[in-house]
This record gives structure tokens, sequence and C-alpha cells, in this order.
């Protein structure tokens, strides 16, 4: 469970996030919607404290995330950017592997992690040994994932991480986030400027502009909502939407 | 073919001059390692300190390599004998690179893996020691093999202050006018130079990350 408490981030004079009061329920997939500049990175980076607020409260499982270790933060927190972030110079296997390394699992319980990892997020058990600049966009962006979910955390912060595949491998990582999000409940925050992806991975879409949250709604709600806002993503997207799938039956 | 024959009579003082050399540049070359990486890693993460330091080690490398080593002549200690002198000299002058390097390779590693480092809980020293350096490190080793290569030349200028080295070749063809004595010592040292670019090259590519 996450809950932002009357958040507000400033940069000297520029105020990038003004008074953002938010909870994420535990098992919930939260979409942070907005343009680029909105503040949906920010806030998403206000969780595990890569951000720290200029004022307000951000609570992780009902404590506030800046009294404990910032590192035990993290590490109980899974973390998916654009373009995964993979460390190049790491083999498939080493990335998955990084968090269980770093606290201190066992070589064995590594491995054995690691080929469950793979197998969870569609990965061949063979690519374990090669580097990320030999795999394609998509495979890379699904070791992201099996990195950020190695040591189990309860909660996944993910900042648009398909927004780089082409729609076809796109399609296919949303489908398959959506399987292992009915297996596994993770708490989830998804960061995207995608009305379409918000609308299908979101059980609520947290649409923000200019640093506010503007209107906090289900993908339901959400395509039939007059705000101004958020008819305008909806017109912006226009015919291209898909109808709003019935969640829970995919 | 005189050349030749001059360094086979005289081979046991071209060995020991070169070793002489090889010393000078060395010691000089660690040193400057040792102070040059952390240096460079320092103005790569406080990015306030980089145009001063940088400058600094800029000025340095300006200083004709004579001047400097009078300009050293008269410190306490290392002025009392000129190898300490030599090695001194030949450690600024090989700062420039090493720092530049260091920065430029540190400040070069994707911000994204480092954040991605950083949001998975990786500490400061674990982001420098797995991530960073690891992807420095054939940028870091460029610096070295430019610092060495430019060490073998100036180290032969050492010979001035009595440092020894190949240098002792170089000067004393000079005033005997003869091009044996002072091939002696440039051939040699052109050797070394290549040799040491060689050998660091290999090690550069090495580490180069895939």
């Amino acid at each position: 469970m996450i809950e932002f408490r009357d958040v507000s981030y400033c940069i000297g004079t520029t105020q990038v996030l003004m008074n953002l009061s938010l909870r994420v329920a535990r098992g919930e997939t939260l979409v942070l919607l907005g343009r680029s500049g909105s503040g949906k990175t920010t806030t998403l980076k206000l969780v595990n404290r890569l951000v720290s607020p200029t004022s307000g409260a951000i609570l992780v499982n009902g404590s506030r995330n800046d009294h404990g270790d910032v590192i035990r933060l993290r590490r109980g927190i899974g973390y998916v950017i654009q373009e995964a972030g993979l460390f190049p110079h790491f083999t498939v296997a080493k990335n998955i592997g990084l968090v269980p390394k770093l606290e201190g699992w066992e070589e064995r319980r590594i491995r054995a992690r690691t080929e469950e990892l793979l197998q969870i997020v569609g990965l061949e058990a063979g690519l374990a040994g090669r580097y990320p600049h030999q795999l394609s966009g998509g495979q890379r962006q699904r070791v992201g994932v099996a990195r950020a979910l190695a040591a189990d955390p309860e909660i996944l912060l993910m900042d648009e991480p398909f927004a780089a595949l082409d729609p076809l491998t796109r399609d296919e990582l949303q489908r398959e986030f959506l399987l292992l999000q009915q297996r596994l409940h993770k708490t989830v925050v998804f960061v995207t400027h995608d009305l379409r992806e918000a609308l299908r991975l979101g059980s609520r879409i947290a649409l923000m502009e200019a640093g506010k949250l503007v209107t906090l709604l289900s993908p339901q709600e959400f395509v039939k909502s007059d705000d101004p806002w958020a008819s305008a993503y909806v017109r912006a997207f226009g015919g291209a939407l898909d109808p709003v799938p019935n969640r829970g039956t995919s | 073919m005189s050349l030749l024959r001059f360094l086979i009579q005289n081979h046991s003082q071209v060995l020991e001059l070169t070793l002489e050399h090889l010393w000078l540049v060395g010691i000089s070359t660690i040193f400057a390692m040792l102070i040059g990486i952390p240096l460079g890693i320092v103005i790569a993460h406080r990015t306030a300190w980089n145009k001063p330091v940088l400058a600094t080690a800029n000025i340095i490398q300006t200083i004709p390599a004579l001047a400097l080593f009078g300009f050293l002549l008269p410190l306490p200690w290392l002025g009392a004998r000129s190898d300490r002198l030599a090695i001194l000299a030949l450690t600024l002058y090989a700062l420039l690179p090493i720092i530049r390097n260091t920065y430029a390779g540190i400040h070069g590693v994707d911000a994204a893996v480092i954040e991605a480092g950083r949001g998975m809980g990786m500490t400061e020293s674990q982001l420098l020691y797995q991530v960073e350096l690891p992807l420095a490190a054939s940028v870091i080793l460029s610096g070295v093999r430019i610092a060495v290569v430019i060490s073998v030349g100036l180290a032969t200028i050492a010979a001035a202050i009595g440092a020894g080295g190949l240098g002792e070749f170089i000067f004393r063809g000079l005033a005997m006018v003869d091009d044996r004595v002072i091939l002696a010592g440039a051939i040699p040292a052109a050797i070394l130079a290549l040799l040491a670019d060689f050998t660091v090259g290999w090690a550069e590519r090495r580490l180069r990350p895939r």
C-alpha cells in the first residue's frame, strides 16, 4: 500500500508537483497518465526516494518512506524503466540476480530464482548467458521485469516500460503483464502517456497535468468522463481506442 | 651497422639505462593513477570541481619539461635527488590524461543505468565498483595509455637533470655530435613507447564493455 499525503515537489521556484494526495491499494495497478512534464515520473520516483518531496509525506506499507533506511526501502520495491536500464556488462542472469546478490543470497538460490524468473517472463533458459545488447528490445524489457521481480517485492514501479517497443511487441508484453498481475497481485504504479495502455492495464487511472492530479477514475469511468482533461485525452486517441475490456476475464 | 655495433658493445649500459627509464615511467604512472583516478571519480560526481581540477592539470601540461624540472629543483627532499624530481615531474604530466579520461569515462556511463541501479537499492559504493568503474575501465585505461606514451618520451629529458634513463645517450650523443649515441638512446625509447602502447592498448580492448 502506498499513500501520498499532500506531497509537493519544487525545483528552485518551479513547482513540479502540487499538493498530491493519492492512495494506491494493495494489489491494484494504478496508472499515472499524463504528458511529458506532468509530474508522473517524479511521482513514481518519490515512492522509492529517488526524489525527496519538498513538503508532505509518502507512506509505503503504512510507514513514512523517509524514516527508515533508503537502501532497505528500495530493495523492497521493484523498479522497471524504459529501455530496461539493464547493466550492459552483466549477463542476463547476472542482471536478474542483482538484488538477490546484493541481499546476500546463496549462489544456488540465486540461480534457481533466475531460472524461475526467466520462465515467468517468457524467456528461454538459454538466454541466461547473453548480454543485453544481444537481445531484442522486447527481450530486454522482459529481463527488466524479471530483474524487478527477483527479490519478490510487494511493490512494483514501472516507468513507461513498454514505450520504446514496436506495437506488436508492446501488445504482447501488455497482455503478459496482465496475466502476470493476475498471478502475482503486486501493488503496481505504472507510468505511461498512452491512454490505450492505461485503459488496458490500470485498475485505476490517475490523470496528471502540470504537476496536479486532475482526476482519478477507473478505466470504465475514464472513457465516459466529462472531465475536460480526460475527455481531451479520449478525443485525442479517438477511434483508435479498443472497447474497454472487462477486467478479470481477459 | 655501426649503430648495431655500438649497441652490442655497450649492451650492459643500454640495458641499465632502459631499465632506469622503465622505472621512471612505471613509478610515475602508478603515482599518477593513484592520484588521477580518484580525482577523476570525484569530479565526475561533483561537477562543480571539474573545471578547477581539469584547468590545473591542463596548466601543468603546458609547462615545458625542462622548465618544470628547473622549477621543482629547489623543493626540499625531492630536489635532493634527481630521480625523485624526475618522477614528480613525470607524475604531474601524466595526471591530465588520466584525470580527464576517468572523468569522461564515468560521466559517459548511461544515466539510466545508474538510476536503475540506485532505484534497485545499490549503495553509492556498489554503483561505483560494480557499475561505473567497470563500464569506464576501457576509457580510463586509454588515458593511462596516453600518459605512458607521453612519459616514455618526456623521461628522456630527465637525463638533463641527471636522473638517468635513455636520455643519457641522447644528451651524450648531442654533446659528442655522434648520431650513433643519440640513436642508441632514441631507438630503445621509441621501442619502449610502442611496446607500452601495445600492452596497455591490449588491456584496454579486453576491458571494453561489449
